[in-house]
């Protein structure tokens, strides 16, 4: 029960992605990122100060329990987010990035095709390309095809914590990706999580959900739950769903 | 449309205030039920109906706040590069009828003002100048950009409005985002406030947004100085205004501001006063009527009115502002544009931020290109 998952050369054993913004302040932050046990923890390049050492939230993040995953967060162009995975190697030494290109600026909705341009050129310069997009399978497949390591679908648009409203295109990306498929923005719950692990996800990636609620740290840790329980529920397979009752015990068995 | 003066000339000032002042109760109740509000909805919220909901309405726009902005808030600081200033604008201590010292800042004196304001940990700065074509035009502008661009991750300008081509410069200079305030929309009583020089022409004003929107600017702040004219008409087009340009220029991030006119060498008296209150209700207005939308408030408001609003729907601030060139270090002494309210020092206003367990944000934007 309970595999780990595998993205690139790193295994994972905690199926829950975090990110770092909109906490009250950086030391409620790394409470939380620990308390969720989460070992990737995504950082947006635009808030932070990549060559300075003491920048307040990236020296809160220097733990060896924490992965980076920078994010190119605020670019409305392949051109820059390839310049700005470029600097957050250099600086950050990682070769891993998120790549979030959004040109529009009040729904931060994803431009599928800088997406994509973006993700085929990152991958030909070395990086493990982690591209959030939105729930569409088809994009998903060309992605899968220029060389990413995985695809980071939508759920409800970014900060909404709307839940799964993308759930049947979701279901299509699941059934059919090689690539690990981890359900990024629109959790709002621990049970949205759980669901969507339970559909199939490899992992989720939640930020607003913990870092606005009333209590970040419990919050955390009702995630790392519910991560936990969906995946063992999605190993475990589910019974199916019938619209009919059916007796547990068959009304034919006496004939055996 | 081609340009959203098209849409504003199908508008009468008079019948777009009536129809505001009309509004009722049960308008208000069902705006404040909408998960999506239209600009009648708006009017309706920023009407006198409105103003027994207003706990509601800021309880409404600090939940959606605290949702889409999380516990932060972002730190800026005006720099003023001049005060010289060829227009006359009855509210403003720049205008050229006012006989005070002019003086525009070399370089030598830009970076002396940025080293003070690095040092207090300034990362977004808003340049500021009069308009004065000859002297602070737009090479001095393209000049100081280029000069500082290397020291801030967020350049911000408020000088007067350019063409075209001249906004695509500064972009490519780095320049980030522009605000332009139309003061008020009420076409007569902007001649009457602005008698003379290049800012008497209110329909360039009026089309600058459009200008800056084809300049594919990352932000565009907008906005209206409260005190000229009917606040809530004025408040009615900025929203319209907004909301053409969101449609039109989607890859654009809007901000709006919210200046109340304040006391200056000029000594105009405000035709309208917008109260504590009122100015509470169109904030709580705007987020309601749009949850993304950046909502600034300035250091032209008293420090206790803005250690409350803080958490009612204001996404930016500032502190410890100048507004005469070289305030902070260079000519501390000279004549400010407008006398600010709250004079806490940088570090007092980030501590009363934690205090209210919010989150300082120096840094939130970077221009990943090179250039």
């Amino acid at each position: 029960m309970n595999e780990k998952l595998e993205i690139a050369d790193k295994k994972f054993t905690s199926r829950l992605f975090t990110g770092t913004g909109k906490f009250s302040s950086s030391k409620l932050m790394k409470e939380s990122l620990l308390a969720s046990e989460s070992e990737l923890i995504t950082v947006a390049l635009k808030r932070v100060d990549i060559k300075n050492e003491e920048d307040d939230i990236l020296s809160h993040l220097n733990d060896p329990r924490i992965n980076l995953l920078p994010n190119t967060s605020g670019v409305r162009t392949a051109k820059e987010a390839i310049f700005a995975a470029e600097l957050s190697r250099e600086a950050l030494e990682t070769n891993w990035v998120k790549l979030e290109i959004h040109p529009d600026p009040r729904y931060l909705l994803p431009d599928p095709i800088e997406t994509l341009k973006a993700a085929e050129e990152l991958v030909k310069l070395g990086f493990v390309v982690m591209p959030y997009i939105h729930a569409d399978p088809v994009l998903c497949k060309r992605l899968e095809q220029v060389g990413v390591q995985c695809v980071m679908p939508l759920g409800a648009p970014i900060g909404s914590n709307k839940g799964l409203k993308t759930q049947e295109f979701l279901e299509i990306i699941i059934e059919q990706s090689n690539v690990p498929v981890i359900v990024d923005a629109g959790i709002g719950a621990p049970s949205h999580a759980a669901f969507a692990m339970e559909l199939g996800a490899d992992a989720v990636l939640v930020n607003t959900a913990i870092a606005v609620s009333k209590n970040p740290v419990q919050m955390a840790k009702a995630f790392k739950i519910a991560v936990k329980a969906g995946r063992m529920a999605y190993e475990a397979k589910l019974a199916p769903i019938s619209q009919k009752a059916e007796a547990s015990s068959p009304l034919t068995s006496f004939l055996n | 449309m081609s340009n959203f003066k098209a849409i504003f000339d199908t508008y009468n000032w008079d019948t777009t205030l009536k129809s505001i002042f009309d509004k009722t109760t049960a308008d208000v109740k069902n705006a404040l039920e909408k998960e999506k509000l239209n600009l009648e909805d708006f009017k309706a919220l920023i009407s006198p109906a409105g103003k027994p909901f207003l706990e509601e309405m800021a309880q409404k726009s600090q939940r959606i706040t605290k949702n889409k902005f999380g516990n932060t808030i972002q730190m800026y600081a005006p720099m003023y590069l001049s005060n010289e200033c060829q227009n006359i604008c009855t509210y403003c201590g720049f205008s050229i009828t006012n006989k005070i010292p002019r003086r525009t800042l070399t370089d030598a004196e830009i970076l002396k003002e940025v080293t003070f304001l690095k040092k207090k940990g300034y990362d977004h700065i808003l340049l500021v100048t009069g308009e004065a074509n000859k002297t602070v035009g737009i090479d001095y502008i393209n000049n100081a950009i280029e000069l500082i661009r290397s020291k801030f991750s967020n350049i911000t300008i408020e000088v007067q409005p350019l063409d075209q081509k001249e906004y695509e410069l500064l972009i490519e200079s780095g320049l980030y985002a522009v605000l332009v305030y139309q003061e008020t929309y009420h076409r007569e009583a902007y001649k009457k406030h602005h008698p003379k020089g290049k800012k008497s022409n209110f329909d360039y004003r009026l089309d600058t947004p459009d200008r800056l929107g084809k300049a594919e600017i990352h932000k565009i702040g907008l906005g209206a100085l409260f005190g000229l004219e009917d606040w809530r008409a004025d408040s009615f087009f900025t929203a319209l205004h907004l909301q053409y340009l969101q449609k039109k220029y989607w890859k654009t991030k809007y901000s709006i501001s919210f200046p109340r006119l304040r006391p200056h060498s000029g000594g105009l008296e405000p035709k309208v006063t917008m109260t504590d209150a009122d100015l509470v209700q169109l904030i709580c207005a705007f987020r309601l009527l749009d949850e993304n939308l950046e909502l600034s408030i300035s250091t032209r408001e008293s420090e206790r009115f803005r250690n409350h609003i803080v958490h009612l729907g204001i996404t930016s601030i500032s502190a410890e502002s100048k507004t005469n060139p070289g305030g902070y270090s260079v000519a501390p002494q000279s004549l400010e544009q407008f006398e600010i309210s709250d004079e806490r020092s940088t570090e007092e206003v980030v501590e009363m931020l934690k205090n209210n367990n919010l989150e300082v944000v120096w840094k939130d934007w970077e221009q990943f290109e090179k250039v």
